[in-house]
This record gives C-alpha cells, sequence and structure tokens, in this order.
C-alpha cells in the first residue's frame, strides 16, 4: 500500500486548482465515438435569422471551443445545442439525443453558465447535491459525500457551507462546474468560463477543464472568446461570423492564426478593424 | 478478523455493465464496472461491511475493476475518510493504469481530510444572533432615513436631483393599473358591509341607516385601509423588488457614481407617485364603497337610491372623508418608505431580493394597521 507518486494534498479553498500530468481514463464500454453531431443548423427567433448552415460535429473526450466576436450568437449557438431553444431548421444531436428530447427527463450533459447560475436559497454543497438527488436513489450520507467530492474536485474543499453570495466570481464559476459534473455527464458545456476573471484564475480553471477531460476523457463544449484559454485547451474550434451567419472556419485553434481568411487572421492575432 | 462475502456475481464472469463487491479477511475486492447507477447499492454494501471497524488497516483491492466513474469514486475515497476518522487505515490498491489516474483525481492516495462537522447553533448563540440582526436593522433603518434627509436637502438646493420624469410612469403603474382591482374590492367590501349589518338592522326597523354605517366606515376606515393594502401589496413590493433588483445588479452604485443621489433619484419619486396616487384612490374607493352599500340597500332592504344616497349625504361629512384622506397620506409614505428602505437593505442575488420583498409587504401591513389605529384614537381624542 505505497502513495502514488503523482499524489499531492487537494487545494485548499479557492487555491489554485491542482495540476497534475493528465492520464486519460478509459471510456465505458459502450462508448460513442461522436459525442454532438449538428447538421445544417440554423438558429434565430420568428423571421430573425442568426446563424445557418451549421455543420460540426465533436468528438468523445475532445475540448471544441466556439468562437465568434460580440453578438455573433456564440452563447445564444450554446442555448439551442442544450435544448433550451428550438432551431428553425437542421438537427442537432447530443449523446445520442435530439430536440426537442433534449430537456426531456435527465439531460445527458452538464451546463455552466456564465455567471454560474447557482440557486441563491441553496448553499453551494446543496446546489451540488439537487441534481443527485432528484435523479438518482443515493443514500442522503452517499450524496452528501459525492457533493463534498466534486467540490473538492474543483478546489472549493470547505466551502460546502456557504452561500453563492458569499463566494468570488471564479469560486462561483467552479462551483457551477462540480454542479455541471454531478451526474458523471459524458458531455459539459461551458459558457465563458474565463470571463470576468483575473489572469491566475482563468488559467486555474483552464487547466482544472484540461484535467478532467483528459483524465475523465470528458467532452468539453466551451463557448469563450479568451485567445489564451483558446489556446490553452482547445483541441478544435469553430468560428461563427455575425456577417455571413455562419461557420467561416474550423480547425485547431494554431493553424487558424495562420487562416487565408483576413477575419479569421484578425480575431485570433487581435488585429483592429481598419489597420 | 473473519472472512466475509458479500459477492454480487462471479468476478471472472462479470458481464459489461455488472459489479461485484467480496470480503476477504481485511481486504474488500471490488471488480467489474461501478457506475453512478449502481453507487447507492455500492456505498449500502461498502458501509455495511466496514461499519464494525475500528483501528487496523483495510484495503480495497482493485485490480479487477474495469471502469468507475467519478461519482463512485467519490464514495470511496469519503469512506476512506470515514474509516480514518475510526483509526482505520484504508488504501486503494491494484489499481490498473486506467483507473489509477482517476484515484489521483479525487485525491484518493491521499492523507484523508478530517470533516469539521457544523455544530448546531445553541440558544444563546441564536439570540445573540437575532439580536445583533435587529440592531442591524435598526441601524439600516437610521441610515436610510438619514440618506432621504440628505436627498431631501440635495433636492431642495438643486430639484432636478431627483428624477421628476419618472413619476407619470410609476404613477400610471401604481395607480391607473391598480384602479380595477381597487374598485372591485371596495364595492364588494361596501357591499358584504350593508348585508352583514342589514339583518340588525331590519330588526329595528332601522333599514334606512345602512347608508349611514356604510357611509361613514367606509370614509374614515375602510377605503383608506383597503387601498392602503392594496397598494401595499401591488406597488409597495414592486419598488422593493426593482430597487432590490438595481442594488444587487449595482446599478444603484452606478447612479452614484454618475454624482446622483440613488435615495434622491429612485426613492423620492416612487413616494411622490405614491402621494399622489393613493388619495385619488381612496376617494374612488369610497364612492364605489358607497355604491356597494347602495345596491344592498335597493335590492335587500326596500330603499330607494335617491334616498339611500340623501342619507348618506346627510351621515357623511367632510372631515370624516377628510380623515380618510390624511390616514391615505400617511399609508402612502409609510409604504413609500418601507419600500424603498428594505430595496436599498436588498444584497445576496435573487434570494435576497425576494426577502426583502416579503419583509417589505409584512412590515407595511403592519405600519398600516398601527397608522390607522394611531389616528383613530387621536381622531376619538379630539372628537372630530
Amino acid at each position: 500500500m505505497s502513495n502514488s507518486p503523482n499524489s499531492q494534498r487537494p487545494p485548499a479553498p479557492g487555491s489554485p486548482i491542482s495540476v497534475r500530468p493528465p492520464r486519460k481514463i478509459a471510456p465505458p464500454r459502450n462508448a460513442r465515438a461522436t459525442m454532438v453531431s449538428v447538421k445544417d443548423l440554423s438558429i434565430g427567433w420568428g423571421d430573425k435569422v442568426l446563424q445557418e448552415h451549421l455543420n460540426f460535429e465533436v468528438a468523445r473526450g475532445e475540448v471544441f471551443g466556439i468562437l465568434g466576436g460580440s453578438g455573433a450568437g456564440k452563447s445564444t449557438l450554446l442555448r439551442f445545442l442544450i435544448g433550451l431553444e428550438t432551431p428553425l431548421a437542421g438537427e442537432i444531436d447530443v449523446a445520442g439525443r435530439g430536440t426537442p428530447d433534449l430537456t426531456k427527463g435527465l439531460p445527458p450533459f452538464g451546463v455552466m453558465f456564465q455567471a454560474g447560475a447557482l440557486f441563491g436559497s441553496l448553499t453551494v454543497g446543496e446546489n451540488v447535491a439537487l441534481p443527485l438527488e432528484e435523479w438518482t436513489k443515493l443514500p442522503p450520507d452517499a450524496i452528501a459525500a459525492i457533493a463534498r467530492a466534486k467540490l473538492r474536485l474543483v478546489g472549493l474543499d470547505g466551502s460546502s457551507d456557504k452561500f453563492p453570495s458569499e463566494l468570488s466570481g471564479g469560486m462561483k464559476k467552479r462551483a457551477a462546474i462540480a454542479r455541471a459534473l454531478a451526474l458523471e455527464p459524458e458531455i459539459v458545456f461551458l459558457d465563458e468560463p474565463s470571463a470576468g476573471l483575473d489572469p491566475v484564475t482563468s488559467a486555474d480553471l483552464d487547466e482544472l477543464i484540461k484535467t478532467l477531460s483528459k483524465t475523465l476523457g470528458l467532452t468539453v463544449v466551451i463557448v469563450t472568446h479568451e485567445l489564451e484559454s483558446i489556446f490553452a485547451i482547445a483541441d478544435r474550434v469553430i468560428m461563427i461570423d455575425r456577417e455571413t451567419k455562419t461557420i467561416i472556419a474550423m480547425g485547431p485553434p494554431k493553424d487558424l492564426r495562420n487562416s487565408e481568411d483576413q477575419r479569421v487572421r484578425d480575431f485570433f492575432n487581435r488585429t483592429p478593424k481598419g489597420s | 478478523m473473519a472472512a466475509s462475502s458479500i459477492k454480487r456475481d462471479d468476478s471472472s464472469e462479470l458481464e459489461p455493465g455488472k459489479y461485484s463487491i467480496q470480503r476477504e479477511g481485511n481486504q474488500v475486492h471490488l471488480a467489474g464496472d461501478l457506475r453512478m447507477a449502481d453507487a447507492g447499492a455500492i456505498w449500502i454494501e461498502l458501509t455495511a461491511t466496514t461499519k464494525n471497524e475500528r483501528g487496523g488497516e483495510i484495503a480495497f483491492e482493485l485490480s479487477k475493476v474495469h471502469y468507475v466513474d467519478g461519482s463512485v469514486m467519490a464514495l470511496l475515497v469519503e469512506l476512506r475518510a470515514d474509516l480514518a476518522s475510526r483509526g482505520v487505515k484504508a488504501e486503494l490498491v491494484g489499481a490498473s493504469d486506467r483507473i489509477e489516474p482517476l484515484i489521483d483525481l479525487y485525491a484518493g492516495h491521499e492523507g484523508p481530510t478530517r470533516r469539521k462537522k457544523r455544530k448546531p447553533e445553541g440558544t444563546i448563540a441564536h439570540f445573540g444572533r437575532a439580536t445583533a440582526e435587529t440592531i442591524e436593522e435598526g441601524r439600516s433603518i437610521l441610515d436610510f432615513i438619514g440618506n432621504m434627509v440628505m436627498a431631501a436637502r440635495t433636492i431642495l438646493r438643486r430639484p432636478r436631483s431627483a428624477h421628476w420624469s419618472d413619476i407619470p410612469r410609476l404613477a400610471e403603474k401604481t395607480g391607473a393599473d391598480a384602479v380595477p382591482i381597487t374598485l372591485l374590492i371596495n364595492i364588494l367590501v361596501g357591499f358584504v358591509m350593508a348585508f352583514q349589518s342589514a339583518r340588525q338592522l331590519k330588526t329595528y326597523g332601522a333599514n334606512i341607516y345602512v347608508a349611514d354605517l356604510v357611509g361613514i366606515s367606509l370614509t374614515r376606515e375602510l377605503a383608506p385601509l383597503m387601498t392602503a393594502i392594496i397598494v401595499c401589496g401591488r406597488s409597495g413590493a414592486a419598488y422593493a423588488a426593482e430597487i432590490g433588483s438595481m442594488k444587487v445588479n449595482e446599478e444603484v452604485d452606478a447612479i452614484r457614481t454618475l454624482g446622483l443621489s440613488p435615495f434622491a433619484w429612485l426613492g423620492f419619486p416612487r413616494i411622490t407617485a405614491l402621494l399622489i396616487v393613493v388619495p385619488i384612490l381612496t376617494i374612488l374607493s369610497d364612492v364605489v364603497g358607497i355604491f356597494g352599500g347602495l345596491a344592498v340597500g335597493a335590492l335587500d332592504l326596500d330603499i330607494t337610491p335617491i334616498g339611500y344616497l340623501n342619507e348618506t349625504a346627510k351621515a357623511v361629512r367632510g372631515w370624516d372623508v377628510m380623515t380618510g384622506l390624511i390616514k391615505s397620506f400617511c399609508f402612502a409614505v409609510a409604504i413609500g418608505f418601507i419600500a424603498c428602505q428594505q430595496g436599498f437593505a436588498a444584497s445576496g442575488g435573487a434570494e435576497g431580493v425576494g426577502r426583502r420583498t416579503t419583509s417589505t409587504v409584512v412590515t407595511s401591513l403592519f405600519a398600516i394597521v398601527l397608522i390607522d389605529t394611531l389616528f383613530t384614537v387621536i381622531f376619538r381624542f379630539f372628537n372630530v
């Protein structure tokens, strides 16, 4: 009975999240290869089309970024992917479930909303325990144990009894990730996880996402326009454009930096308009 | 330690998705797929097989585990911590290279962390906390009054510092939009009062005095009271929620950074709007309440509408209406002050705003009844 050479102490509350060399765990035996499939999707409301003819797939274990300028519809696309809105046209398949069945019953994914969307009347621990109470028949002590472990996983050990209003922005986002992971989803959707965070907290969060993806084989779909995060964690990205209302680039972020498309190059190289 | 077995399935023949747990001496052998779907059963079996452990060592042997998800790993790590609190050294051993990263991720090889159990609050601590909260609330009210006085001074020096152009919108929402419900409730109040008193007065042949009873009761007491209760529930709660949401969204701070007083900008227009509309609603309530009584008089007591109105005009003096209006002004100020104070005191997100909104309604209702009682005693004392 010897300790693992990679072992380290669990992080203290609010401290940087533990960084371990990620090693990939085997997926379940009946694993699907493609976790998200989008075919000829048009999104918008009524006559207003925000994006159209969207086609892309996300593979198991991939960290997939949705990029675009302000107002391009990144967060809106995420709302359609998680079944909160009904597409104007096209098909969405997430872990074998398509619209309109995506949000019927237990969704096959976890979601972290931009501001965390933690329930203010519940403690952080109760927030994480809520989906377990609603969707499993686990005994209360097991639910409490899992909630504590999930919070420890995201570096919030000891914050279980705090209310969301007592947490900083970064801690709220981490708690929201813990809640999103509570039911062991195979895929998580993250909306702007680094927005509004200081560089260190942002880097911690990136590291956590990368570790979860590599270690748990978790598929991550992330909406962001933080270039550093994109280069740090994304395996592949799509870039949607407000003017043309469709995908203008797809591939690994490093490749897109040298894209032939001026708009994509400008985005990745932070070139001001008109220069 | 006697060997015990809680074998669920033969691990060598486990199908995908099945698991087994087997106790042999100080080793617990786990095998197969350990998934969240079975986490409840796994937890119950593991806690049952280790519940009598005190001191010594125990190993959870994972060499035949093919797959384990985060929830079951969390339970194993938690069980390890629980055993450590009983003096049992527990380890997760034999895991394959596929499982080992997950153990690392959940800190399954670390020294178990001791859980601090939150002690329930004692009676003295509870009393102390409640007292501190009451003092803090009192301080917050005094702070608000002070700020409103300062804002009033600012407005007197610079009238444009209040958002007066917001008053028509507020008056419409508080007054015009509340007219249907206020009229409906007050006509029913007049109707019910007349109906309840009709039988008693009929006995003495004093049918006509229903008009006196309804007229005086409504104008002096019930119309201002019912109107204030409706305004408190509709507009007081809305004001508190609106200002509270602005406070938690830092909009109140934004007003301050623009060099404006949020109390002048948000508070005074709302209180002014209430001062305008509550008396108007009260007068409308007086009128429709009397017509509610008239309906009973005409239908049940054989009093002609003209006769009923003449009797009401004889009974109700101008001063009766005025006492109701004086009360309604005071109710308006109380509702406005309480709603704004509670809104400005909101904190802690949606839950905090909800708490302040509820508090606004409860406190305003208490204040309304208290003011009504005080005025009734004062008017009686001066015989007016």
